[in-house]
């Protein structure tokens, strides 16, 4: 058996049962009696800023006010009207800059209504029925092909097959949930929440699924478009970004997406194999997620380098602090410069930088770190543009979701306009949704 | 989702919340928008008679009392009726009813208690296409100083003297509005019946002051110093509403006479509450003034998922289900006998029920060194009072005794068959059981 002190890259460094309760809900769920006390502190704004900062615009006073007069389940259609994935959503939602951020008496008092909370129990209340609480509008004879399971795809499939219409969702991967099966920490999801999450939603009916189908391999909008009356794709980003630093194809160099994906699907957490001096490189929510469950895993020591100064990172405040508690190192203002080691990484050679306001500079002094493991965690590309019109990076898309092609429409990560957050993929995936039933229907 | 669409006195309202006569419904600006946002109904602010309107104070109006985290409990107004000319009020009536057909609107009156007032007044409220009046002899502040509203209302007779009236001179349904502030609504209740009234609704407000301001020693709202009674309304008279519902729906005189229940319902459960004791429909104001007009969709989504769970598939299934559980307390089963229980799991170690009980009670509750509370059955008479203060819902339950087992109170076995007080030895007025 291996420990935190164990050189190199290795399973088990901690006894199973502290990884299991490393890796339990972030968040336990709320107790009836804790709903109840934290529903009684919305003040049921008028036109409610927490409302206006959700991207799906779920009508949070009216959820709240319904769980504290006795009714989750009310709450709960209140949140999936506007929101099919607000189980997700409750979970993983950056809620510290979104609702619970705009939330009244996080101004006034520093403490928001748990909006994140109080949703996670409206929505588990009523998933825990076991049955859909939508029905499908009559057929409408129509077809559309939804490519990409993710979020934004699956949002996108729901909606429709509510109106009638027959979806085909097509996914590359051999199971759907996109980032939310393979991207998301663990201890976000326990219990196989995306899973779950998605056998509910193809509850509605009316959506077939064609897992292990990529865009670019083995489908092609050509093909699609002749089968289909409309096109929804909703392919996130699959390509990761290169480090650009000598050393980046050495052993023990790899993309923080895909150790969380193997994390997220192995069903032996003490199996997976973690160094004992990690470093991953980055700043948003896929280098916290990574560096957080190496600690957890055993790790001893864990560093997050971000090449620019902390308020600069895209992973909120709220998680900062959550590595921090769990023992991660953040470091600011730091650039890999060189990866070394003998076929395997052994060190990290990072360069101080600064922003002088004319774009980020190295200052040339340089600090070393022990690394057994290296992850990347610098963004993700489009890694299939299926000859659809760009716009820098990513899918061109006007209005909701329309891409330069017609009867075809994109969404999610995959394309312009959002921030990367499952909630508004989510939300653009129904807008989409409502585009195409528009189109189809006239 | 069950469908609550509700027909009152034939008048067919989408649901059975309607806006109550008060400062809300007092424009069509605000009307429309309570229909926009789904209130079944209104009863339009009390008209006056045509000429000169009221005038209202010009300083504070309403005063509130607060619960924790300053919610309000209970609000009071001095406002009169509406200080806005009756051709005006009478032509939004028309437009806003015109526009709305399929919603309930109710036109409050107020006019002095001359047969000719009444007779002048009514052909013009025809005229509006309004579907029914309510009578408002209820407002227990400034227009009763001028005899009228519940100057009217606490006199049977007059009661019944302008609803007569009313009936004579309107065609479509006639509501009295009850005021609160008499010893026994039965009576005004039995008054508008006998005077042809189609319904009643109730209750109006309270008669409060709800605060003094200790440095002027004026009461609140105070204006220029000096304060006035006004009427209490919102979640606080609740209670006393429900009490006197159940009253005149259980009166033998006054059963079946249609109710709009009205006082502090504020959730879908209290208007479930009100029609379980007999009321056809609702009416709400305070929750409207506190929330704002939305706050209708928690009680309509409430009400269809309580009615769904329940298999309700209308309204009228439940109007009057909780009365014939309403009785004296001399009809009380005495044989019935129930224990508190604390759940350990639930209990926060608060000590308020404990202090409730040794201090006021009945010294029921053990507290150990390690503040584990519970419940001495040999001292408990289910009284209730730690439930009701304990701050975690459910955490204290009354379990009730089975019959056969023998209560260790009073050492005697819990009787299966129900025995009450007329029967009972120690009543001097005992009847002999048969």
């Amino acid at each position: 058996m291996s420990s935190p002190m164990t050189p190199g890259i290795a399973p088990a460094r901690l006894p199973a049962e502290d990884i299991a309760t490393n890796f339990a809900d972030l968040h336990a769920p709320y107790t009836p009696h804790e709903a109840a006390v934290a529903s009684d502190r919305c003040y049921f704004c008028h036109d409610a800023p927490c409302v206006t900062a959700c991207p799906t615009a779920i009508d949070i006073p009216l959820f709240i006010r319904q769980i504290s007069t006795g009714m989750p389940e009310a709450a709960a259609k209140t949140i999936f009207d506007q929101n099919i994935l607000g189980g997700m959503c409750a979970r993983v939602c950056p809620t510290e800059d979104l609702c619970e951020q705009a939330c009244v008496r996080e101004a006034a008092e520093g403490q928001p209504v748990e909006i994140g909370r109080l949703q996670r129990y409206a929505t588990d209340t009523l998933m825990a029925r076991q049955s859909h609480p939508y029905a499908r509008a009559a057929a409408t004879g129509k077809k559309v092909a939804v490519v990409g399971a993710g979020p934004a795809g699956l949002a996108c499939a729901h909606r429709l097959a509510m109106l009638g219409h027959d979806v085909t969702l097509y996914d590359g991967a051999a199971k759907a949930g996109g980032l939310n099966e393979f991207g998301i920490a663990a201890y976000k999801a326990t219990n196989d929440f995306a899973a779950r999450e998605v056998d509910w939603l193809l509850g509605i009916g009316g959506i077939a699924v064609e897992t292990g189908k990529r865009l670019g391999a083995d489908l092609s909008l050509d093909a699609l478009s002749e089968v289909f009356d409309a096109v929804f794709v909703g392919v996130g980003l699959g390509g990761v970004n290169a480090l650009r630093a000598p050393g980046e194809d050495m052993d023990g160099v790899t993309d923080a997406v895909d150790f969380i994906a193997d994390l997220r699907q192995t069903n032996d957490l003490a199996s997976l194999a973690v160094g004992r001096d990690v470093v991953v490189i980055g700043g948003g929510m896929t280098a916290i997620d990574a560096a957080v469950q190496c600690k957890l895993l055993g790790a001893q020591n864990v560093t997050i380098a971000y090449r620019r100064s902390r308020d600069r990172m895209t992973a909120s405040r709220y998680e900062q602090d959550l590595a921090a508690s769990k023992g991660v190192r953040l470091m600011f203002n730091v650039l890999p410069v060189a990866i070394r080691g003998n076929g395997t990484v052994r060190e990290i050679e990072l360069e101080y930088t600064a922003d002088t306001g004319a774009g980020l500079q190295g200052t040339g002094e340089t600090i070393c770190l022990p690394a057994d493991q290296v992850f990347k965690a610098i963004g993700q590309t489009l890694d299939s543009d299926a000859g659809l019109a760009l716009d820098g990076r990513k899918i061109a898309v006007t209005g909701p979701g329309r891409t330069g092609r017609a009867g075809v429409w994109a969404g999610g990560d995959c394309a312009t306009g959002g921030n990367d957050l499952t909630v508004t993929a989510v939300a653009e995936g129904r807008d989409a949704a409502m585009d195409i039933h528009t189109f189809l229907m006239t | 989702m069950a469908d609550l669409t509700t027909t009152f006195l034939g008048i067919k309202s989408p649901n059975p919340f309607w806006l109550a006569s008060a400062p809300p419904t007092d424009k069509e600006y605000n009307v429309r928008r309570a229909f926009e946002a789904g209130w079944g109904g209104v009863v339009w602010k009390t008209l006056g008679s045509e000429g000169p309107p009221v005038v209202n104070v010009n300083g504070p109006r309403y005063g509130a009392i607060y619960g924790a985290d300053r919610r309000l409990l209970g609000l009071n107004n001095i406002e009169l009726i509406t200080d806005r000319p009756l051709d005006v009020n009478l032509a939004e009536i028309t437009r806003v009813k015109a526009d709305y057909p399929d919603r309930a609107m109710i036109v409050s009156l107020m006019v002095p208690c001359e047969e000719q007032a009444w007779k002048d007044i009514l052909p013009r409220v025809t005229a509006t296409g309004a579907d029914g009046i309510e009578l408002n002899f209820g407002c227990p502040h400034g227009m009763s100083e001028r005899g009228m509203g519940a100057a009217v209302g606490q006199v049977p007779e007059y009661i019944e003297m302008v609803t007569r009236w009313c009936k004579q001179y309107y065609d479509k349904p006639v509501i009295v509005k009850l005021t609160p502030n008499i010893t026994d609504v039965r009576k005004p209740a039995a008054a508008a019946m006998r005077g042809g009234a189609d319904a009643v609704s109730l209750i109006n407000t309270i008669n409060s002051i709800t605060s003094v301001n200790l440095d002027t020693m004026s009461p609140e709202p105070s204006i220029d110093g000096k304060g006035s009674h006004g009427g209490y309304c919102g979640p606080a008279v609740k209670p006393i509403a429900m009490s006197m519902v159940s009253e005149i729906a259980r009166h033998p005189e006054t059963q079946g006479l249609p109710i709009s229940g009205i006082g502090g319902i504020t959730t879908w459960r209290d208007a479930a509450e009100f029609i379980s004791l007999g009321c056809g429909n609702v009416q709400v104001c305070t929750a409207a003034m506190t929330y704002g007009f939305k706050i209708v969709q928690e009680m309509i989504s409430g009400l269809s998922e309580w009615m769904d769970e329940k298999g309700y598939t209308s309204v009228e299934e439940v109007v009057g289900r909780a009365v014939p559980n309403v009785t004296d307390w001399q009809y009380l089963n005495l044989n019935y006998v129930a224990k508190a229980k604390i759940s350990q799991d639930d209990c926060i170690k608060c000590g308020r029920c404990y202090a409730a009980c040794e201090d006021t009670s009945h010294q029921a509750i053990a507290m150990s060194d390690d503040r584990t509370f519970t419940v001495i059955d040999a001292e408990c008479v289910a009284c209730n009072l730690c439930v009701d203060v304990c701050p975690v819902e459910n955490c204290i339950t009354m379990e009730p005794m089975e019959p056969g087992q023998v209560d260790p109170r009073t050492g005697k076995v819990v009787q299966k068959e129900y025995a009450n007080w007329t029967t009972h030895p120690n009543n001097p007025g005992a009847v002999a059981a048969e």
